[in-house]
């Protein structure tokens, strides 16, 4: 079971439930539960999404688009059934955030489902997880089964005339899937290949049908935004982005876990602050602030607020909220190789320059960390990164090429060390100071 | 729909609204290069190759899937855009093996001129390539993985242009590979349709693997010799000990009737020409009774002065004439004349593999009802009666499936077998094999308790269905041909096509191999100007069918028959001693079981190996050129041209060569004879210079143009390459005034060909053989 | 593709999981979104799978068999040959790396004395070294079969599997 974590400074409400037991439906009513679905049936979906818009609220997945205006895209009159789809296939490295809601609050999914379903009218949702998720998926299985027996789902749901069902759904390990289009053709049992886009999900989605997807925790946000008002809950962020989400502290920290803090919160607070610092007292030589795919930050550049704006400003990404810590044992070429093996893993193949250009950078690290690199390799591992940034068929080849760049950019005189067949300067101290020695 | 306008590199063009960017630009002329998208099929956007630039959006944008907007403005030859098409190459070439010198597709490859046009030539990698040994797939279907670019264009042309999904995607990322759908190897229609679209060498073809290199190839593109289809294959041909040989047949200039297709058939079956039993010389029957090499001379004197002995001593009724289903309208038309004027019988018939008669008879005074074969690419509903073109007419069903895919045809399918077709179809009605005619009465209001709620509906849903296309099979003939025309033109604007079996099927009709219709289904009786055509030997009685022919002879009353490309001794099952008093003539490739029993047999040129013309079952009358040639053989039109010679007939006035003298008669090769050169040919044809030769087909097809009406078309045209749609009778035809017509045997006996076999020649077709045999093979397995 | 109606015809899964695909293909808009989950619970069944799953399940959706084999080859979890009784899979991926993702991984091959994708002879344990498994912020993470385990040390990671090898005796 995964530790639970906590801090003075945060500000708990995706998390609210987090440890209370609330995968049991009787305590998750108890503790407020669908009152926010209930309020959105009585008063419908206009008042949904204008409380939505006021949240602020932007989705969680990592493109931080604003949820209320995705919902608003999606035509009222459709001659194919309209679906809402939550991706929880989480999978970007770094990100554990939805494994713990699944595990601790899986009504707040539903219930944000539901109300998804009534601000764009469908009649349908699915709740998609990732297929190493699959204990998570058998206690969601029980909470929609329960709600159901509830009445919250199924023919005229809390007593109106709505009605709406939902169905979970397993992934089978594909990091891809986690792209919107490409999850709808899991869903629709194909391969994870991105489709062609426009026409856009909302307009042309899941079965043919306009299609809402958002990730699981913007869903699981969504009826504490009801509860406790749009405006209550933008106050709570920084500017244009609202509210508060779930950070996932890993590596060289002291106290890593899943913190929940206001939008903006400073990075390197989180990091000494809420993570109780570098572990062992050590410096700190790197942080990657939004999961893997997003560029590096050095020491002196992470004095920022945790938000999409700032970030963004600080050449990076918000991304998924996984805040990787490295200190200064870490070595960057191995770090970027261990990077790029991920996405020469994930790549669905479909396009020349992710499918060959992740394979092609793969071989050249793995070399060049193994001590056999040529001067040339530097500037070509460069050269094939930014040749497949903004070139491929879907972001996954941007998400491999951005954090490449970076490494190479800020790390070069790393690089250059490994040049000549020098051994790695980091491997041995590693290996002395190794967790498991 | 609208046109828009739209800027690309500064240059104002046009193009209607929906039309994809890629598309109009290379109509403009700009090019963009793309791996993955192929024009009819489904979009990919994978090979990242056709990006451009496009004013207001960050990214750059792909071509292929961006729809021209008005005002749009695009830049394509940029460095950034430049740079982008390089690196893409790069990362192919990457990992993909420089085997050209080697390569199947080296010469003609789509990676190597990109690569040779987008400089790709210097590489930074260093790291080894990944390798697979490559892999057989099928008799006729090799894959090597390495040089695959993952274009996905064979599956796509598998799945959604054959509707026969054989192939896969496999894996993911580097580990992407195209899959066989049995495991290792293919069940699929073996058309070669994923090897011809393929960019690269990935997939290569048996008959052509490590042969040759393209430019040491004549190309030559003629039509394919099998269905009544008529193709056009592009024969790629390289000169060898005797003749020039066919080594690759494939249709990559997409021009012609067919376009992109091509089935096993086209693509496969011509190494009938180089079957190690070739004839190549002629034979004569010995003293003992044994068939004995013979030279030209011997076996033409010997066979020309018995007919001339049998017609002077028992007549011309006693002399039986068998005509090809692939021979060239000229070949036909010529040997029911040489029959009528010089032999002075209408004992000439052939196998008929549809009633082309009653159709002409059905249509006949009414103008432009026949539909072309293009035609089924664009009608908006098809109703489909009979037949299974999947089987039979491939590229029909090409055309068929295109059209549904395309324009969201309506196709109606009414079959006593579930054929294939029904998959694309709006409706599928099964009615017994019997009931075809009642059907055919059904439609035209005819109640009948045998045909349920399903038929009403579609005979309701057919009703409001204008610009019809009513396609049948040979199950329909005589009077149920009759009443589906009768139906048909009851509604507005309906058109009609008939399917026969082979490529000249519909031209050995056209041109009257019919012991009671002419030319152009002019009827015997009714000869009109024909009459002081064919001169004073010509019969005013109709003569004998086929199978009487074969009848009289086994009584010991048919004197001398003469075939010409036909084996009816197979085909009709006819016993070795009913034979046995008739003197036969046999011309043709191999020793057939009907030339086994001949007494002279005279060895031929196949269809491509000769020039001509031949008519398609829909009509469409096309340009046979000469591609290979085999020492020893001869045309049919030269040796019918060479046995009225020796018969004393007078050449002048079997075929209209001009002013040559007799000595003409000498060569029958080089720039004089039938392949004289294209530009005399249609000189001869504006009657600005005479045919040089009588064995010139261009001679006949001016004799043909001048007494079939029907036959009017521009020369130009087809002498450009480009198939001309003919009608099967004008419309003042005389065949209108037969009253008993329906009362006539149709004598059809369909050939029963599938996708892998092609009557007595496809036996001789090794890879179509082996093709056929391994699917038997694989079918007995499953079956035990 | 085809759109053939799947024929009822004899199953090679147990009679609940043949029950459980009868309710799932009728589940969604379209038979063909059971696809994936049916592999997964074939899988769970059987141990990997088999041929004759892809035949039956191609069946029951009505598509063709290498329809399914597309698919199946484009997921991680889905695999076509046996595995252990217990498949260790250790996360490797940045946040267990920097907490020691790969030595654990490597004193799982010591331990084991299998190498990455490989069993042992008496085929209770499989090893293989996957991508993040979400388990980032407990690192490092380790799933056997579908468990989670995580902050594990060498001596931790020792005490797991001495606890499945318990376990396969039962």
């Amino acid at each position: 079971m995964p530790t639970l974590v906590s801090h003075p400074e945060e500000v708990k409400i995706v998390s609210s439930r987090f440890g209370k037991g609330a995968t049991d439906i009787e305590r998750y009513i108890e503790l407020d539960g669908y009152q926010a679905a209930r309020t959105a049936v009585e008063k419908g979906a206009d008042w949904v999404i204008a409380e939505m818009k006021t949240s602020g609220l932007r989705g969680r997945g990592g493109a931080g688009f604003p949820t209320g205006m995705k919902w608003s895209f999606v035509p009222k009159q459709s001659e194919k059934p309209k679906y809402v789809l939550v991706n929880g296939d989480e999978s970007e490295p770094g990100t554990c955030k939805d494994h713990l809601i699944f595990l601790h609050d899986p009504h707040t999914v539903i219930e944000g489902t539901i109300i998804a379903g009534l601000a764009i009218g469908a009649k349908m949702g699915f709740i998609y997880l990732r297929g190493e998720y699959r204990y998570l998926l058998e206690i969601m299985e029980k909470a929609i089964a329960d709600a159901y027996a509830k009445g919250f789902l199924g023919k005229g749901i809390f007593g109106s005339q709505i009605d709406f069902d939902i169905i979970s759904h397993t992934g089978a390990g594909a990091y891809e899937v986690g792209e919107e289009s490409a999850l709808m053709e899991s869903l629709e049992g194909k391969r994870g290949i991105p489709r062609i886009k426009p026409p856009f999900p909302a307009v042309v989605g899941l079965y043919g049908g306009p299609t809402v997807i958002n990730n699981a925790e913007t869903i699981a946000t969504v009826p504490h935004v009801l509860r406790m008002g749009g405006e209550a809950y933008a106050k709570i962020g920084s500017e244009r982005n609202g509210g508060t989400r779930l950070f996932c502290l890993s590596g060289h920290v002291e106290r890593p876990g899943v913190y929940e803090l206001p939008m903006g919160y400073n990075l390197k607070k989180m990091i000494y602050e809420i993570g109780g610092g570098i572990r062992g007292g050590r410096q700190l030589k790197a942080v990657v602030p939004g999961g893997s795919s997003t560029p590096v930050l050095l020491p002196n550049e992470i004095d920022i607020g945790m938000d999409f704006d700032q970030v963004g400003k600080a050449g990076s990404m918000l991304g998924s909220g996984g805040v990787v810590v490295l200190d200064e044992t870490v070595c960057m070429v191995e770090f970027a190789l261990r990077t790029i093996k991920f996405y020469q893993h994930e790549s669905c193949g479909w396009c020349i320059p992710c499918r060959e250009g992740t394979d092609w950078l793969k071989k050249t690290l793995t070399r060049f960390h193994a001590g056999a690199g040529v001067a040339k390799d530097i500037d070509n591992i460069r050269y094939l990164a930014e040749n497949m940034l903004g070139r491929t068929f879907c972001p996954l080849g941007d998400a491999a090429a951005m954090p490449t760049i970076a490494f190479v950019k800020k790390f070069r005189q790393e690089f250059e060390d490994h040049l000549n067949g020098k051994p790695c300067a980091y491997a041995k101290q590693k290996m002395q100071e190794s967790v498991l020695v | 729909m609208a046109d828009v306008t739209l800027t690309v590199d500064g240059k104002k063009i046009t193009a209607p609204a929906g039309t994809l960017l890629i598309d109009a630009c290379r109509k403009a002329g700009i090019e963009i290069p793309a791996f993955c998208y192929y024009p009819g099929l489904s979009l990919q956007a994978a090979c990242r190759m056709c990006v451009v630039r496009i004013e207001k959006i960050p990214k750059l944008q792909t071509a292929c899937t961006t729809p021209v907007a008005e005002g749009m403005i695009v830049a394509t030859d940029t460095d950034e855009i430049k740079q982008s098409r390089k690196a893409m190459l790069q990362l192919v070439l990457a990992n993909h093996p420089l085997d050209c010198p080697v390569c199947d597709a080296g010469g003609e490859c789509e990676l190597q001129d990109m690569t040779f046009k987008y400089g790709a030539a210097d590489s930074n990698f260093v790291d080894v390539k990944n390798h697979r040994e490559e892999q057989q797939w099928s008799p006729v279907v090799y894959f090597d993985r390495p040089r695959c670019i993952l274009c996905y264009r064979c599956v796509r042309v598998c799945g959604e242009g054959m509707d026969v999904w054989a192939l896969g995607v496999q894996n993911r990322g580097v580990s992407s590979v195209i899959a066989p759908n049995g495991g290792d190897h293919l069940d699929c229609e073996e058309c070669g349709m994923c090897i011809d679209i393929c960019p690269v060498g990935a997939l290569t073809s048996d008959t052509y693997r490590y042969k040759t290199r393209p430019w040491e190839m004549t190309h030559v593109s003629t039509i394919c010799t099998h269905c009544g289809d008529g193709c056009k294959t592009t024969l790629g041909l390289r000169s060898s000990s005797d003749g020039m040989e066919i080594i690759r047949g494939d249709n990559r200039d997409k021009s012609g009737i067919n376009g992109d297709f091509l089935c096993v058939k086209g693509r496969y079956a011509f190494d009938f020409a180089n079957h190690k039993d070739r004839l190549t010389q002629p034979l004569l029957r010995n003293a003992e009774g044994k068939l004995v090499p013979a030279s030209w001379e011997e076996a033409l004197t010997f066979a020309g002065q018995r007919l001339h002995e049998i017609r002077d001593t028992r007549g011309g009724e006693q002399i039986g004439v068998i005509g090809s289903n692939r021979a060239t309208n000229e070949e036909s038309y010529l040997l029911q004349k040489f029959a009528r004027s010089v032999l002075g019988t209408n004992n000439i018939d052939h196998h008929r593999t549809a009633d082309y008669v009653s159709f002409a008879k059905a249509l006949a005074g009414q103008e432009q009802r026949a539909a072309s074969l293009r035609e089924a690419e664009t009608a908006p509903a098809i109703l489909l009666i009979g037949g299974d073109p999947t089987e039979q007419h491939p590229m029909l069903a090409w055309n068929l499936r295109t059209n549904v895919r395309h324009n969201r045809a309506r196709i109606y399918v009414v079959n006593h077998q579930e054929i294939k077709l029904r998959r694309q179809a709006t409706s599928f009605l099964k009615i017994s094999a019997e009931n075809y005619s009642a059907f055919t009465r059904f439609l035209a209001g005819e109640e009948n308790s045998i045909f349920g709620a399903e038929a009403t509906a579609l005979r309701e849903t057919l009703a409001t269905e204008p610009n019809l296309l009513v396609i049948f099979g040979s199950e329909l003939r005589g009077a149920a041909i009759e009443a589906l025309v009768r139906y048909g033109l009851s509604l507005p604007d309906t058109k009609f096509a008939c399917l026969g079996d082979y490529v000249n099927s519909r031209g050995a009709a056209d041109m009257g191999l019919y012991p009671d219709m002419l030319p152009g289904y002019v009827p015997v009786q009714q000869p009109g100007a024909f009459a002081t055509e064919y001169g004073e030997r010509f019969p005013a009685a109709p003569g004998l069918d086929l199978p009487s022919m074969l009848d009289v002879a086994a009584r010991g009353n048919l004197a001398a028959l003469y075939v010409v490309g036909s084996n009816p001794v197979h085909r009709y099952g006819v016993a070795a001693a009913s034979l046995k008093n008739t003197f036969l003539i046999v011309q043709d490739m191999f020793l057939t079981e009907t030339a086994l029993l001949a007494d002279v047999v005279l060895p031929i040129a196949n269809l491509y190996e000769k020039a001509g013309t031949v008519t398609n079952t829909y009509g469409d009358l096309q340009l046979v050129r000469k591609a290979a040639d085999r020492a020893g053989v001869r045309t049919d039109l030269e040796l019918i041209v060479r046995l009225a010679d020796t018969m004393g007939a007078d050449v002048h006035a079997l075929v209209p060569f001009g002013q040559g003298t007799r000595a003409d008669m000498g060569q029958s090769r080089g720039a004089q004879s039938g392949e004289a050169d294209r530009h005399a040919v249609w000189l001869a044809a504006q009657n600005l210079e005479p045919k040089l030769s009588p064995f010139d087909p261009s001679a006949l097809l001016d004799e043909i143009q001048r007494l079939i009406p029907s036959y009017s078309f521009s020369r130009l045209e087809l002498f450009a390459g480009n198939d001309q749609h003919v009608q099967a009778t004008s419309k003042n035809n005389a065949l209108v005034q037969i009253s008993n017509l329906s009362q006539r045997p149709d004598g059809v006996l369909p050939s029963m060909d599938t996708l892998f076999t092609s009557g007595t020649m496809g036996r001789y077709s090794s890879k179509l053989t082996e093709v056929h045999d391994s699917r038997n093979k694989e079918i007995l397995v499953a079956a035990n | 593709m085809t759109t053939e109606a799947p024929m009822k015809a004899p199953t090679i899964f147990s009679s609940e999981l043949a029950a459980r695909f009868d309710k799932l293909v009728a589940l969604y808009p379209a038979r063909r979104s059971a696809l994936i989950p049916m592999l997964l619970y074939a899988q769970d069944e059987q141990g990997y799978v088999t041929d004759a799953a892809i035949e039956e399940i191609a069946r029951r959706i009505g598509i063709t068999p290498l329809d399914v084999r597309n698919v199946l080859s484009y997921y991680s979890l889905l695999r076509t040959k046996p595995v252990g009784k217990y498949h260790v899979q250790v996360c490797t991926n940045i946040s267990c790396m920097l907490r020691g993702g790969q030595e654990l991984f490597e004193h799982c091959k010591e331990h084991l004395g299998i190498g990455h994708k490989e069993t042992t002879p008496d085929g209770v344990f499989s090893l293989e070294e996957v991508e993040c498994i979400g388990a980032c912020s407990w690192a490092p993470a380790v799933q056997v079969n579908y468990d989670f385990h995580d902050n594990l040390t060498a001596d931790a990671m020792d005490a797991v599997l001495d606890q499945y090898r318990k376990q396969a005796g039962k």
